[in-house]
C-alpha cells in the first residue's frame, strides 16, 4: 500500500510505510506531518473502489514465476487468445510488468495508444472480445525506459485496476514481472477486496529456475493466493532435422514434476521448446492459430482446458457460470 | 587489515539486461571464471534480491557471512581467494524463503552490499542485476557513484521480445551516464548434439542488430549449450571442463574485448 503523493520528494517511502513521515527523505515534504501522525496509514480506499469496479469480472488469474524469461508473457498472451476463441466470452489481459512490458509486442499491438473517456481508460482491443492494457501503450517510443522506484510502480498498478474501463469480463489474466516485490504485493493488495481465483506458476526444468519458483510458491502461500498449478515450459527440444530430443535446460533436480510432488501441487503440463513460438511472439501473432497441430500448441490447449475447469469449479455461489 | 568498501577495487562492471532470463547471471559467472583463469582477482556482487542465482552457479550454497572490523567478509568461491562473492543467497536461513520486500528495503540492503563489504583488493568487481530499470539498479548506481562505474555489459537473446526490453536498458544507461561496454547475444543458436544441425531456437541476429541500431559495441554471440547449462546447475567451472568448445571460444573473446576496453 505504498503510495507516493504527487508532491512527495524523490525517496518517499510511501504513505503507508512504517517510515512514513519519519525517514530522512521526508524532511521538507508538505505531507510530512500527516504521514508522521499515522493518518495516512488507514486502509487504501482504492481497494474498495477496485472491488466495486471489478464486480463485473468473473475470474481473475495471475501468471507468476519468480524466475525471469521462462515464458510468463508468452503464456499469458496465448491463454488469453485461447479463452477468447470462444466468442461468447469476454477476456481481459493486464500487463503489470512496468519496466519490461512485453505484452503489446506479443499481442501485435505495438504503437497502439490508450484513450481516456468519462468512464475511465479504454483498453486496447485485439479482438472484439479480447482487451489488453499495458504501460507499453503509454510510452511514445520503443526506447523509452520506465525508471521508476517501487511506490510509483504501485501507483500505476492501482490506476490500471481502478481506472480502466474493462466492462463485463469473464477472465482477467494478469501478467507479472519476475520476482516477489512491489508489483506482486500491489496486485495482491489492490485485489484483496475483489479476490483472486488463483495463480498459474511458470517454470523451466532446471534448478536455477526452480529455486526461484519455490520462493514464488511460498509468496503465494504467504499472501493466500491459491495455486492453480505449475507449467514446465521449454521442456525439451526436438531437432527439426533428426527428430532427436535434447534437454537444453536439463531437469537436473527432477524438473517441475518432482517439485510439484514435493509441494503437492498440480503439474498442469509440459510445453516443449519450439522456435516457432518465439517467432510468433516477435511477430505479434498467436502461435495457437499459426501452428495449431504442433506438440507445443496441443500442450497449451490442454493446459488452458484445465484452467477453464478450475475456474468453473471455483465460481462464487451467486455466479451463474 | 582489509579496507572496506571499494577503495581497492580497480574496475566495476555492471551486467544488465532489462529482459529476464537471458543469461545475466550465467554471463557474469563465466566472465568471472575467465578473468580468474587469466590471473585476475575478481568479485561478484549479486544484487538480485528476489532471485539470487550466483551462489548455486558457483556452488557456494550455504556458507556463513562473517563480520570483521572492516565490514562483511565476502564468500570466496575458491581456496586461493581469487573470486569473492556477496549475495543475499548467503544470508537466507532457508533457501526457499521468499524475499518479499518493497523498494526501500531492497535499496537499503544494496547500499550495505556496496559500502559495507570488505572486498579488499580486486581487479574487477562484476555486478549481477535483476531484470528491469528500478530500485535495485538505481540503488547500485547511487552507491557506486562515490567510487566508479567503468561501464555495463548488456545481455540479450536474439529475439525482438528481448531486444525490445534491452533498448530501454540502453536508455537507462544513457540517462544515468553509464558507459555501455558492449552487447552480448546469448542463446544464439543451438547445435544439435546428434546431427550437428543448427537451430535458431530464439531467433537470430537480434543482438548484433541492436548493437548497430544503438551504436554500441557488439561483444559477440554465445550459443545455447546444454553443457553450459548443466555445469551451471552443478556449480562447476565450465571453462575448465570444456575448453575445446565453441562456447569457451565465444566467452574468451568477450572477456578479452571487455578487458581491452577497461585498460584503454
Amino acid at each position: 500500500m505504498a503510495d507516493v503523493p504527487n508532491d512527495a520528494p524523490e525517496h518517499c517511502p510511501g504513505t503507508s510505510s512504517d517510515q512514513a513521515g519519519k525517514s530522512s527523505a521526508c524532511q521538507g515534504c508538505p505531507n510530512q506531518n500527516i504521514c508522521a501522525s499515522g493518518a495516512a496509514k488507514a486502509p487504501d480506499p482504492a481497494i474498495e473502489e477496485i472491488r466495486q469496479k471489478l464486480t463485473s469480472v468473473k475470474h481473475k488469474i495471475l501468471v507468476l514465476s519468480g524466475k525471469g524469461g521462462v515464458g510468463k508473457s508468452t503464456f499469458s498472451a496465448h491463454l488469453s487468445h485461447a479463452l477468447a476463441s470462444d466468442d461468447s466470452k469476454e477476456i481481459a489481459l493486464l500487463d503489470v510488468d512496468i519496466c519490461g512490458p512485453s505484452i503489446p509486442k506479443i499481442m501485435g499491438l505495438e504503437g497502439e495508444q490508450v484513450h481516456q473517456s468519462g468512464s475511465g481508460w479504454s483498453p486496447v482491443y485485439v479482438e472484439d472480445n479480447l482487451a489488453v492494457m499495458s504501460i507499453g501503450f503509454l510510452l511514445s517510443s520503443p526506447d523509452d525506459a520506465v525508471i521508476w522506484r517501487g511506490p510509483k510502480k504501485n501507483g500505476m498498478i492501482k490506476q490500471f485496476l481502478r481506472d480502466v474501463d474493462w466492462g463485463e469480463v469473464d477472465y482477467l489474466i494478469v501478467d507479472t514481472p519476475p520476482g516477489t516485490s512491489d508489483e506482486h504485493l500491489s496486485i495482491v493488495q489492490y485485489l484483496s477486496g475483489a479476490g483472486i481465483d488463483g495463480a498459474v506458476i511458470i517454470t523451466t526444468p532446471q534448478e536455477v529456475s526452480l529455486q526461484d519458483v519455490r520462493k514464488e510458491i511460498r509468496f503465494c502461500k504467504k499472501v493466500k493466493i491459491p495455486v492453480i498449478g505449475v507449467i514446465e515450459n521449454m521442456s525439451g527440444f526436438v531437432c527439426p532435422k533428426c527428430k532427436n530430443t535434447s534437454q537444453i535446460f536439463p531437469p537436473t533436480t527432477g524438473g517441475a514434476q518432482r517439485m510439484c510432488e514435493e509441494l503437492n501441487l498440480p503439474l498442469l503440463g509440459r510445453v516443449p521448446l519450439d522456435p516457432r513460438i518465439g517467432r510468433s511472439c516477435d511477430e505479434g501473432r498467436s502461435f495457437l492459430t499459426e501452428v495449431p497441430d504442433s506438440p507445443a500448441a496441443v500442450a497449451y490447449q490442454n493446459i488452458v482446458q484445465k484452467i477453464r475447469d478450475y475456474s468453473s469449479s471455483h465460481s462464487t455461489p451467486d455466479d451463474p457460470c | 587489515i582489509s579496507i572496506n568498501g571499494l577503495a581497492q577495487v580497480k574496475h566495476v562492471v555492471l551486467v544488465l539486461s532489462g529482459k529476464g532470463g537471458v543469461g545475466k547471471s550465467t554471463i557474469t559467472t563465466e566472465l568471472a571464471l575467465a578473468l580468474v583463469h587469466a590471473g585476475k582477482k575478481v568479485g561478484i556482487l549479486d544484487v538480485d534480491l528476489c532471485g539470487p542465482s550466483i551462489p548455486r552457479m558457483l556452488s557456494v550454497g550455504k556458507p556463513e557471512v562473517h563480520q570483521c572490523d572492516a565490514g562483511w567478509v565476502p564468500v570466496y568461491a575458491d581456496p586461493q581467494q581469487k573470486l569473492a562473492i556477496m549475495s543475499i543467497g548467503f544470508l537466507l536461513e532457508d533457501s526457499d524463503e521468499a524475499v518479499i520486500w518493497r523498494g526501500p528495503k531492497k535499496t537499503a540492503l544494496i547500499g550495505q552490499f556496496v559500502s559495507d563489504v570488505a572486498w579488499g583488493e580486486l581487479d574487477i568487481l562484476l555486478v549481477d542485476t535483476p531484470p528491469g530499470t528500478s530500485d535495485e539498479h538505481l540503488a547500485v548506481l547511487e552507491n557506486l557513484r562515490k567510487h566508479r562505474v567503468d561501464g555495463a555489459v548488456l545481455v540479450t537473446t536474439p529475439q525482438a521480445v528481448s531486444t525490445g526490453d534491452v533498448r530501454r536498458e540502453i536508455t537507462f544507461c544513457k540517462k544515468t551516464a553509464v558507459k555501455i561496454l558492449g552487447i552480448v547475444e546469448n542463446m544464439s543458436g543451438f547445435v544439435c548434439p546428434h546431427c550437428s544441425e543448427c537451430s535458431n531456437v530464439f531467433s537470430k541476429g537480434g543482438g548484433e542488430e541492436l548493437a548497430k541500431l544503438t551504436g554500441s559495441v557488439f561483444l559477440g554471440s554465445v550459443p545455447l549449450d546444454p553443457l553450459l547449462t548443466a555445469t551451471l546447475e552443478e556449480g562447476r567451472d565450465f571453462l575448465q571442463a570444456f575448453p575445446e568448445s565453441s562456447t569457451y571460444t565465444a566467452i574468451s573473446q568477450i572477456v578479452n574485448t571487455v578487458l581491452s576496453s577497461l585498460d584503454a
